[in-house]
């Protein structure tokens, strides 16, 4: 890999409870180049938070050595230069577009808003290139789509919609989380391959985070493996009956296979000793 | 048991009206775990929920038992015949423990020897007594699907309807509800009705599988013919390429399907 877009070293979130600290991610290091990183964990493993946490968006307390994005380090920079960044070059895609987008103003004008925000352009410059990236989305009709308030359109499309809005500044890298696990599988199909299309075109970086592995070893480059806050294991795409680690296999094993009849499916079991390897803080949680 | 003929569903009417279920015809046997899957707004659930009695305004035959169903249903009725739902953070009331849980369909039935039967029910599924006091919010996620499926057999019913009683679980959690399921089944000799978006799901837990779309069913087949990937309809050899995981070339082949 070339130079790495981002850099992240140590990463760790905490939350302060009643009942004392909850640490969701546990000193994590990883990178990401151009290329598709998929984070796949069950809920509760870290997955959202690493993401949310490159762009300032946790809520929780964020301790690392370095988040580095183009020689900048995102964890000590000022608020000012994060939001120069957020939206203009990282960009996320949040799971369900019922939420995310605004219900009051149509899709087409919150398009060009996150245009204008990011460039000097005159309102009609803006509205054309959101046009545009409606058709790069392909959405037919994009003039009428434009005109939609976000509950007249479906899932599939308000997620498109999504992917135009976080791509029309542009980014260099891109966050995803969850972003087709509220549709049905045919149409998360289509708006990855979009996704995926788009990612190539551009030269961009994609983040994707997912609790399915199969779907993210057949989509994305490179896997971590995440569990308890920490990452167990990184593979190879496709390297998947090669993973090593106990918990990547129990979560493989512990899924119905279409292809043969099983009686009773293997279930999960889960060791205490993947909660301390390298770079955890310790056993300070219960 | 279960025989549901010429089934049709409409709600709303006029520019609104929507035609969820089309002309569904279908039998169950004694014992037998049924599949019905599709995609979302296929009208499996509405199948289900009318079989239940939650859908009124149905047009058609069901006979269940040997008794011709009616819009209204009667107690006995409910006692041979239970749902577990989708999600267990909505489908257990917050403010009651798993006690008054399921002692509710006790009392509702008349049924004596209350004690006995919850501390039988949560053995069953695999919870000691230990969680016969808590409150749902004390409780994990497989846990409380647990006790759904707990409350749906304390009245000793011949048949559950299964509304994607696993999509709100991690793999690793819907991997132990799956095993609960398939080994209540044998114990009590039960009939699923199982509804699911999601393929190898239906064909692990049932033994025939009806695809839906639109609201009328597409195909119907056993799960060996889902598994060596001979369906005869084009839509669920798509679902099927489409279950299988992201392949770019096989996605410009989608079609829309009516």
């Amino acid at each position: 890999m070339d130079k790495p877009l981002l850099n992240v070293e140590n990463l760790s979130v905490s939350f302060d409870t009643p009942k004392g600290v909850v640490e969701a991610v546990r000193g994590i290091s990883f990178q990401v180049g151009q290329e598709r990183l998929g984070i796949v964990g069950e809920s509760g493993s870290g997955k959202s938070q690493t993401g949310r946490a490159i762009l300032g968006l946790t809520p929780g307390r964020v301790e690392a050595d370095r988040i580095e994005f183009d020689g900048i380090n995102l964890h000590k920079a000022p608020a000012r230069t994060i939001r120069a960044i957020r939206g203009r070059r990282i960009s996320m895609i949040m799971q369900d577009p019922r939420y995310s987008l605004n219900p009051v103003m149509t899709v087409g004008w919150q398009i060009a808003e996150a245009y204008r925000v990011h460039t000097n352009a005159t309102k009609r410059e803006a509205k054309q290139h959101a046009l545009d990236m409606l058709t790069t989305v392909r959405i037919r009709e994009p003039e009428k789509v434009y005109g939609l308030y976000p509950h007249q359109v479906s899932g599939g499309m308000g997620q498109r919609i999504m992917i135009a809005m976080m791509l029309i500044p542009g980014p260099d890298l891109i966050i995803a989380d969850e972003p087709t696990s509220a549709l049905d599988v045919t149409v998360q199909l289509q708006v990855l391959a979009i996704l995926d299309d788009m990612v190539r075109d551009r030269g961009m970086g994609l983040i994707f985070i997912s609790h399915d592995l199969h779907l993210v070893s057949s989509f994305c480059d490179r896997i971590l493996v995440m569990y308890g806050g920490q990452i167990m294991e990184v593979l190879e795409a496709g390297a998947l009956d090669q993973a090593e680690h106990p918990y990547t296999k129990g979560l493989l094993n512990c899924l119905p296979d279409i292809d043969r009849q099983q009686g009773t499916l293997p279930v999960l079991r889960r060791d205490d000793a993947w909660m301390n390897r390298k770079g955890g803080a310790g056993g300070d949680v219960p | 048991m279960i025989k549901v003929e010429n089934l049709d569903i409409t709600f709303g009417g006029g520019a609104q009206r929507v035609h969820a279920v089309r002309d569904v015809s279908f039998t169950v046997a004694s014992g037998e775990s049924f599949g019905l899957v599709g995609e979302s707004g296929s009208g499996k659930s509405t199948v289900l929920r009318a079989i239940a009695g939650l859908t009124p305004g149905w047009r058609g035959t069901m006979t269940v038992a040997g008794q011709t169903l009616s819009q209204r249903r009667d107690r006995a009725f409910h006692k041979q015949l239970q749902m577990v739902f989708q999600d267990p953070y909505g489908s257990l009331h917050p403010r009651h423990t798993v006690n008054d849980i399921l002692k509710e369909p006790l009392v509702i039935h008349r049924m004596d020897d209350g004690e006995r039967r919850i501390l039988r029910a949560l053995d069953e599924v695999g919870l000691g007594p230990a969680y016969r006091f808590r409150y749902p919010h004390q409780l994990s996620g497989g846990q409380r699907q647990r006790i759904a499926i707990a409350r749906a057999l304390i009245l000793d019913p011949k048949i559950v309807l299964l509304d994607e009683p696993t999509s709100a679980l991690d793999v690793s959690v819907q991997a132990e509800i799956l095993n609960l399921l398939s080994r209540l089944a044998r114990e009590h000799d039960l009939t699923y009705i199982m509804v699911s978006h999601d393929l190898a799901i239906v064909a692990h837990l049932c033994s025939r599988i009806a695809v839906m779309n639109r609201g009328a069913f597409i195909e119907e087949m056993s799960d060996e013919q889902l598994r060596t990937g001979t369906p005869e309809h084009g839509y669920t050899r798509q679902l099927l390429v489409a279950s299988k995981g992201y392949d770019r070339a096989a996605i410009d082949q989608f079609v829309e399907f009516d």
